[in-house]
């Protein structure tokens, strides 16, 4: 049923990786992804798919839910590679017709798989292992400092986390209003996609009405409840790091220190 | 001074045409003077419309009077610098259970308003197994919201409501989109909380058989306070509750009704067992 979905697509188990802070694992995956893209040899990449290796190993995580992301860019992967490959000015290797096969292309284009593929395992690592509310959680506390320039930290955090509230019940209402729509003869499923989008309009009107009225009711029970925002508010769950956070982060900065030396200074 | 007390109380909902002239003004609340003793259950009576509502928006300063004056535990609401002791002195409870529940995990919600308030971790978490045990829901802690029953809803808000620790529990018909097991659910944590934590509770319903259990009764028809007395008293007169377009309980209607006919019963009769227990009284002197 509706109920049930899954928001994100976090993965129930127990290991450290599950354990970590939010703010580590956010900051890791934004070091894992700019390293990926400093590297100019392959013995950046090796690092970086040692360390992968390790966290995917700790996580617990079945690795095909790991691929699972991956079907969803494969497209975009293709078509890099494929304009990546023909391309590229450079030395010829291949040609045929008018298309042109040059060693530079290939260089660059298995460059651009290894990137993209590491690049979407890493981030997924972290939405496998951490709730959407421990992930707001984090973002909140992590940006802080963005504050001083004015960003409405918390004002963001809290609204995301009362979407991921509400996306299962607005769900539910639309199922609702589609089987009340359909019942006095609306047609969702027939004609081009034209007026399959025109027949939405009957379920979106009462959805957007209801959405509002539910918005204006959550407000006025969170201003019941005391709410005014961020400031002078504290935690029923604050994020403390632990050992184990301190010891995350060490390791992610001797990653970045070494792989940056073997994949770009070194070689 | 009781826990809450309106002098003269009245509140209009002005509409406006598309320019902002004034269209028609609405009285929702009119000259309502009431004063409602800590620890008591009172309850408020009315059909749609008849303001009842309104009066509670007042109690927890969501709305400020036109006129007339509502003290909160002594403060006027109208003083900016009262509003947030005033909504965590009393709290509200509202209709919509899903539109109330703000937390992903119960726990998480029924912390909102201790968070919200500043208090210290520690203490938010004694507070919140305290008051999920009070409502019966300490079991469900780590659940969703999305996965509870409509009753089970409402007593996780009843339950984020007590976390604040207030004096006054404003119920805004929390039991109107339930079904009846809810509907019993949910009054009867709201009667544990009188008898036990000694919370003022204002209920406001217009279900007849959740009002039997109140001290005090307040029938509102037109903005206005039309009856007011103890569940007996009012279901004593049901011509009028009938001219305010509100049933009494099946119990007092059966009671009333026989009385009509010429069986000398004695009238407010509330329960069933009440009227069996008249009924063979009856019977025995009669025979």
């Amino acid at each position: 049923m509706l109920r049930d979905i899954t928001l994100g697509q976090y993965y129930q188990t127990e290991s450290v990786i599950h354990r970590l802070d939010p703010r580590v694992k956010l900051s890791g995956t934004v070091i894992f992804i700019i390293s990926l893209f400093l590297f100019d040899n392959f013995w950046g990449y090796l690092c970086a798919a040692v360390l992968l290796g390790t966290v995917i190993g700790l996580s617990r995580v079945p690795f095909k839910f790991m691929i699972k992301g991956m079907r969803s860019i494969m497209l975009l992967l293709m078509f890099t590679v494929i304009f990546n490959l023909f391309l590229t000015p450079g030395e010829v290797v291949v040609s045929f017709w008018k298309l042109q096969i040059t060693k530079e292309g290939i260089l660059v284009a298995v460059q651009m798989i290894i990137r993209l593929s590491m690049l979407i395992i890493g981030s997924s690592i972290m939405t496998l292992t951490t709730t959407p509310n421990n992930l707001t959680d984090g973002m909140e506390k992590g940006m802080r400092p963005l504050k001083l320039l004015r960003v409405p930290v918390h004002e963001i955090a809290m609204m995301m986390s009362i979407a991921l509230r509400f996306i299962p019940i607005l769900l539910e209402e639309t199922d609702k209003i589609m089987k009340a729509q359909i019942a006095r003869g609306a047609d969702f499923e027939s004609g081009n996609i034209f007026k399959k989008a025109k027949a939405m309009v009957p379920l979106l009107v009462p959805l957007f009405i209801s959405a509002f009225r539910r918005a204006n009711d959550l407000a006025m029970a969170m201003e019941a409840r005391c709410y005014r925002g961020g400031e002078g508010r504290t935690k029923m769950k604050p994020l403390i790091y632990k050992k184990r956070d301190i010891l995350a982060y060490l390791l992610l900065f001797t990653y970045l220190a070494g792989s940056i030396t073997v994949g770009r200074i070194l070689f | 001074m009781g826990i809450i007390k309106t002098e003269n109380l009245v509140f209009e909902y002005i509409r406006r045409d598309e320019d902002g002239n004034v269209e028609g003004i609405n009285r929702a609340v009119d000259e309502v003077t009431l004063d409602i003793k800590q620890g008591d259950f009172i309850a408020i009576l009315g059909h749609n419309g008849s303001g009842k509502s309104t009066l509670a928006k007042h109690m927890n300063a969501i709305l400020s009077p036109t006129e007339g004056t509502i003290w909160v535990d002594g403060r006027d609401t109208r003083e900016e610098s009262e509003l947030w002791d005033i909504r965590h002195t009393a709290g509200m409870v509202f209709q919509n259970p899903d539109n109330q529940i703000i937390g992903q995990v119960v726990e998480e919600d029924v912390g909102f308003g201790p968070e919200n308030m500043g208090i210290p971790t520690a203490e938010i978490w004694e507070r919140v197994n305290e008051s999920l045990r009070a409502v019966g829901m300490y079991e469900f802690r780590k659940y969703s919201p999305n996965k509870l029953s409509g009753g089970q809803k409402q007593r996780v808000s009843i339950a984020g409501v007590l976390a604040m620790h207030p004096k006054c529990i404003v119920l805004d018909e929390p039991t109107a989109m339930l079904d009846p097991n809810g509907r019993k659910e949910v009054v009867r944590a709201v009667r544990a909380l009188n008898d036990v934590e000694n919370v003022t509770v204002i209920l406001i319903t217009h279900y007849m058989e959740e009002i039997i259990h109140a001290n005090k009764v307040f029938v509102m028809d037109e903005g206005k306070i039309a009856m007011e007395g103890t569940p007996k008293e009012i279901f004593s007169q049901v011509e009028k509750l009938k001219a305010l377009r509100l049933d009494a309980p099946q119990a007092t209607l059966l009671a009333y009704e026989l009385q009509q006919r010429g069986i000398a019963l004695p009238s407010g009769i509330l329960s069933i067992n009440e009227l069996v227990e008249e009924i063979m009284k009856y019977q025995r002197t009669h025979r």
